[in-house]
C-alpha cells in the first residue's frame, strides 16, 4: 500500500520531542578544579586578597617549618658543637642528637638504667588497658573495666615503686621523671577523676541538703581557684594537715591535687548529662520498683555517661595539659626534664631551647590531637544513634 | 483528695524508711568531713607549734625587703609590707588578665568567623590554628615564647629600632613615655564632651529613624567627633603633650616606657592560646543562629552586612556570651603561669616570694584562693543575671 506508506512518512515528520537531549555541560570556568578555586578561593576581590594574604603567609611559614626541622638539621654529633653556627659555617635548624642523647632522660627520668624495663612494662599495660577502654566493640568490656580501674593501678603502683618481697626493689618517686611521670599524673588524674565525680555529680543533685551543700561547695571552690593555687596548697598545706610521720611524697602530693581538680570538672561534665536524661526514665525505674542505687546503676548512669564520652574525653584533654603544671611545684614531668636538659651546657645552643620546645610540642599535639579526633567520632556516632 | 490506705502507713522497718536512711547518711557524711577538718586542723597546728610559726597576719605590715620588677603603684622593697607587695602582684594579675582579654577577644573573634568563611583556604587556616593552638600545654607555649623567643631577641647594644622612637632587645621593649603638661586637661574635657555628644546624636538618630525610617551616618560623625574635638583642643591649647624617648646605652636602655619580656611573653601566649577557645566559642554561636534566621532576612532583601549585623550577631551573642565569660575567668586563672617565666603576678610574688620568706604558708594560700574565688564567684554571678535577662521567652 503507497498510500499508507505516504501517511507513515507524514506522520514521522512531527517536531516534538519525545526524548530529552543530553543536558550541556556547564561552563568550563564552573567546574572542575578551576570553578572550585573561583567559588571556594576567589568570589569576591576580598577573598581574593584573603587568600593570597594566606598563601603568602604559608608560603613563607610552611618552607621556614621544614627547614628548620628537616632541611638546615642536624643529624649526628656528639655535644654541642655539631649544632653551633660558629664551628659549622652554615645555618643550623634543629639539634636532632640533643634529642637523641637525651631521649632515655626524657622518657624515664632518672629511674635507674637496670629497672627501667618496669618502665616499659608499665606502658605496655597501659596500652593494653587504653586500647581495651576506647575499643567500643572489644570482647569483655567489663572485664577490661575491672582491669583499668582495679587492675592497672594495683599492678602499677607494685612495679613502678617496686615490692622488695617479690624482687623488686623500690625506686624512690624523687628519681621518676619524663613521659613516665607525665602518664602516671595523667592515669591518675584520669582513673580518679570519673568515679570521683560520678560520686560529686550525684551528691549535687542529691536531695539530701548535707551532700548537696558539701558538694556543691567542694565543686565550686575547686573551680573558682587555678590549679597552681590547688597544686601549691596539696605541696605546702598538705604536709600541715598530716600527722608529721605520715608526711606524704612530693609525687604523692601532687597526684592528689590534681586528682581533686580534675574530679570537680568532671562532676560538672557528668552533672550536665544526668540532666540531659528526661524525667520518664527516673520515674519508668521508680515504677520498676528499683532502689535509688539500681536506678542510678542500671538506668540512669549508664545513659548519661554514654552521651558525655566526648565530654569526658574533652576533660581528659584538659587534664593530659594541665600536668605540665606539676612542674612548677618541682617534679619532673616531660616538660620539665626538656626544661632542664635544654639548658645543660653540654648542649648550650642558640637552637636548643626550640629543638627542645618542638618536641615537646609534638608529643601534646599528638596525644591531644588524637583525643580529641576520639571524641569527635564518638560525637558522630551518637549522633548516628547507634552509639551501642 | 488523698487515698487512705486502712491501717496506717505500710510496715516498714525503721532501717528501711528513706527518711531515717537519709538522715543517717546525712549525719555520717558529716561526722566524716567534720573529723577530716578537725584532724587537719589539730594536725596544722601541731606542726606549725613545731616549726615555731604563729599563723595570722602578723606578716601584712611587716617590710618586705624584696625587689618586684614591675610596680604599677609606688612600691620600695626598703619600705613597703608585704601588704603592699600583695596590692603590687594584684594589679599586675589584672593587668595581664584586662589586656589579654582585649586582645583575646579581638583574635578569637575574627578566626571564629574565619573559620565559618566561604573561603575554603582561610577556614582551614583558621581551624588548623585553633587545632594546634588548643592542644598544645599553655605552659610550653609561654616557656617557648619566653625563653625561645623573646630571650634570643638582641643583646641592649645591638638593639631594634622602631620607627617611632621605640627599642626591642631581651631585656624588653620600650616605648615613648607621654608627658602630659599642664592644659592636657583641655583635651580630655574635649574626649568626654565629645562622648557625650556622640550619645545625644545617638538617641535622637535612633528616634528619628523609627519615625521615619532615614538612617544618620552615625558611625563617620561618631569617628569626626571623638578625634576632631580632642584634636582641636590639643591644637588650640598648644600641644601640651611631650615623650620621654628611650636613650639606648651601651647595656640597657634607659627611659620611656619599659614592657618587660616577660609580660610581653604571658600577655601574647595568654592571648594566643585564649584566642583559640573563644574562636570556638564563637563558631558555635554563629552556627546556632538557624539558617532560616538569614535566609528570611535575605528574603526581606537585606543585604549580608546588615544582616550579619542584625539578625544573625544579637542572636548568635545570647549563646556565646556564657561560654565567653568562662574563658575569660580560665585567662585569669592561666594568668597564674607567670611564676614559671617570672613575671610578678599575684602567686609569683605573694604565695612564691612572700610564702617562702615568711613561712606562712595557711595564710597566705587561702589569702590568694580567696582572690580568685571572689573574682570567679562575682563573674557566675554576673553571669546568671545576665542570663536571666537574655533567656529566650519561650511560647
Amino acid at each position: 500500500m503507497t498510500m499508507a506508506e505516504g501517511d507513515l512518512a507524514v506522520t514521522e515528520l512531527h517536531f516534538v520531542r519525545d526524548r530529552a537531549i543530553a543536558p550541556k555541560p556547564p561552563p568550563a570556568a564552573m567546574t572542575g578544579a578551576f570553578g572550585w578555586v573561583r567559588a571556594n578561593l576567589l568570589s569576591t576581590p576580598f577573598n581574593i586578597g584573603l587568600t593570597l594574604a594566606i598563601v603568602l603567609l604559608l608560603a613563607w611559614a610552611i618552607p621556614e617549618l621544614i627547614k628548620f626541622l628537616l632541611v638546615d638539621a642536624v643529624w649526628s654529633g656528639t655535644d654541642r658543637d655539631a649544632c653551633r653556627e660558629i664551628v659549622q659555617h652554615r645555618e643550623i635548624g634543629a639539634c636532632w642528637p640533643f634529642v637523641w642523647e637525651r631521649l632515655p632522660y626524657f622518657v624515664y627520668g632518672s629511674y635507674p638504667i637496670p629497672q627501667r624495663w618496669r618502665v616499659d612494662a608499665f606502658f605496655a599495660m597501659l596500652a593494653v588497658g587504653v586500647a581495651w577502654m576506647l575499643w567500643l566493640e572489644a570482647p569483655r568490656r567489663g572485664l577490661g573495666a575491672f582491669y583499668f580501674f582495679i587492675v592497672l593501678p594495683l599492678a602499677s603502683f607494685i612495679l613502678l615503686h617496686g615490692f622488695p618481697l617479690i624482687g623488686l626493689p623500690v625506686v624512690d618517686t624523687v628519681l621518676w621523671g619524663g613521659v613516665l611521670v607525665t602518664i602516671v599524673v595523667a592515669s591518675v588524674g584520669i582513673v580518679l577523676s570519673l568515679p570521683l565525680g560520678i560520686l560529686l555529680a550525684l551528691g549535687r543533685r542529691s536531695s539530701m541538703p548535707t551532700v548537696n551543700l558539701m558538694s556543691t561547695l567542694f565543686i565550686e571552690f575547686v573551680r573558682g581557684v587555678p590549679l597552681i593555687t590547688v597544686l601549691f596548697m596539696a605541696s605546702v598545706m598538705l604536709p600541715l594537715f598530716v600527722p608529721q610521720e605520715y608526711e606524704p611524697d612530693k609525687l604523692l602530693r601532687a597526684l592528689i591535687g590534681i586528682a581533686l581538680f580534675a574530679s570537680a570538672y568532671m562532676a560538672e561534665v557528668v552533672r550536665a548529662g544526668l540532666q540531659a536524661i528526661p524525667k520518664g526514665q527516673f520515674e519508668g525505674a521508680m515504677a520498676l520498683g528499683l532502689g535509688y542505687r539500681q536506678r542510678m546503676r542500671l538506668v540512669i548512669l549508664p545513659q548519661a555517661l554514654k552521651i558525655t564520652i566526648p565530654n569526658i574525653v574533652n576533660t581528659y584533654i584538659g587534664l593530659f595539659k594541665d600536668t605540665t603544671l606539676v612542674f612548677i611545684v618541682g617534679i619532673f614531668d616531660f616538660l620539665r626534664t626538656i626544661e632542664v636538659a635544654r639548658i645543660d651546657p653540654k648542649w648550650a645552643t642558640p637552637v636548643t631551647s626550640t629543638t627542645g620546645y618542638a618536641v615537646a610540642a609534638m608529643f601534646y599535639l599528638a596525644f591531644c590531637y588524637g583525643m580529641s579526633r576520639y571524641a569527635r567520632a564518638m560525637e558522630a556516632r551518637l549522633a548516628r544513634g547507634d552509639g551501642q | 483528695m488523698s487515698i487512705e490506705i486502712p491501717g496506717g502507713p505500710p510496715p516498714v522497718a525503721f532501717y528501711n524508711n528513706p527518711k531515717v536512711r537519709s538522715i543517717v547518711y546525712q549525719a555520717v557524711l558529716f561526722a566524716i568531713v567534720a573529723f577530716l577538718v578537725y584532724g587537719a586542723a589539730s594536725n596544722a597546728i601541731d606542726n606549725l607549734q613545731r616549726a615555731h610559726i604563729t599563723s595570722g597576719f602578723g606578716f601584712w605590715n611587716t617590710t618586705a625587703g624584696f625587689d618586684i620588677s614591675q610596680t604599677l603603684i609606688h612600691y620600695d622593697a626598703q619600705v613597703s609590707t608585704y601588704g603592699r607587695a600583695f596590692w603590687v602582684g594584684l594589679l599586675n594579675t589584672l593587668l595581664v588578665a584586662g589586656l589579654g582579654i582585649v586582645f583575646a577577644t579581638v583574635l578569637g573573634f575574627v578566626i571564629g568567623i574565619a573559620r565559618l568563611s566561604q573561603n575554603w583556604l582561610l577556614a582551614k587556616a583558621a581551624g588548623g590554628y585553633v587545632e594546634t593552638i588548643r592542644n598544645i600545654p599553655l605552659l610550653l607555649q609561654l616557656l617557648f615564647w619566653y625563653n625561645a623567643v623573646l630571650k634570643s631577641l638582641p643583646l641592649a647594644r645591638d638593639s631594634i629600632v622602631i620607627a617611632g622612637g621605640a627599642y626591642l632587645n631581651n631585656r624588653g621593649l620600650f616605648l615613648p613615655k607621654p608627658i602630659f603638661e599642664t592644659g592636657f586637661a583641655a583635651v580630655l574635657i574635649a574626649l568626654a564632651g565629645a562622648l557625650a555628644i556622640i550619645v545625644f546624636f545617638g538617641l535622637w538618630a535612633r528616634r528619628r529613624q523609627q519615625r521615619t525610617g532615614e538612617q544618620a551616618p552615625i558611625v563617620w560623625i561618631g569617628l569626626a567627633l571623638l578625634i576632631g574635638l580632642p584634636l582641636a583642643a590639643f591644637a588650640l591649647n598648644g600641644s601640651p603633650l611631650a615623650f620621654d624617648f628611650p636613650q639606648a646605652g651601651r647595656f640597657n636602655v634607659s627611659g620611656g616606657i619599659e614592657v618587660l619580656p616577660e609580660f610581653a611573653a604571658l600577655l601574647f601566649g595568654l592571648s594566643v592560646y585564649t584566642a583559640a577557645f573563644i574562636a570556638e566559642v564563637v563558631r558555635a554561636g554563629i552556627l546556632a543562629v538557624s539558617r532560616g534566621q538569614v535566609e528570611a532576612a535575605y528574603s526581606l532583601g537585606m543585604r549580608p552586612g546588615p544582616t550579619l549585623r542584625l539578625i544573625v550577631v544579637p542572636q548568635a551573642m545570647r549563646v556565646i556570651i556564657p561560654p565567653l565569660t568562662s574563658q575569660y575567668l580560665n585567662l585569669t586563672k592561666n594568668s597564674t603561669l607567670a611564676v614559671a617565666i617570672g613575671y610578678p603576678d599575684l602567686v609569683q610574688i605573694f604565695t612564691g616570694t612572700v610564702l617562702n620568706q615568711t613561712g606562712q604558708a595557711v595564710s597566705v594560700v587561702a589569702v590568694t584562693m580567696a582572690v580568685y574565688l571572689t573574682i570567679s564567684l562575682a563573674t557566675s554571678l554576673a553571669m546568671n543575671i545576665y542570663n536571666r535577662r537574655v533567656a529566650l521567652v519561650e511560647r
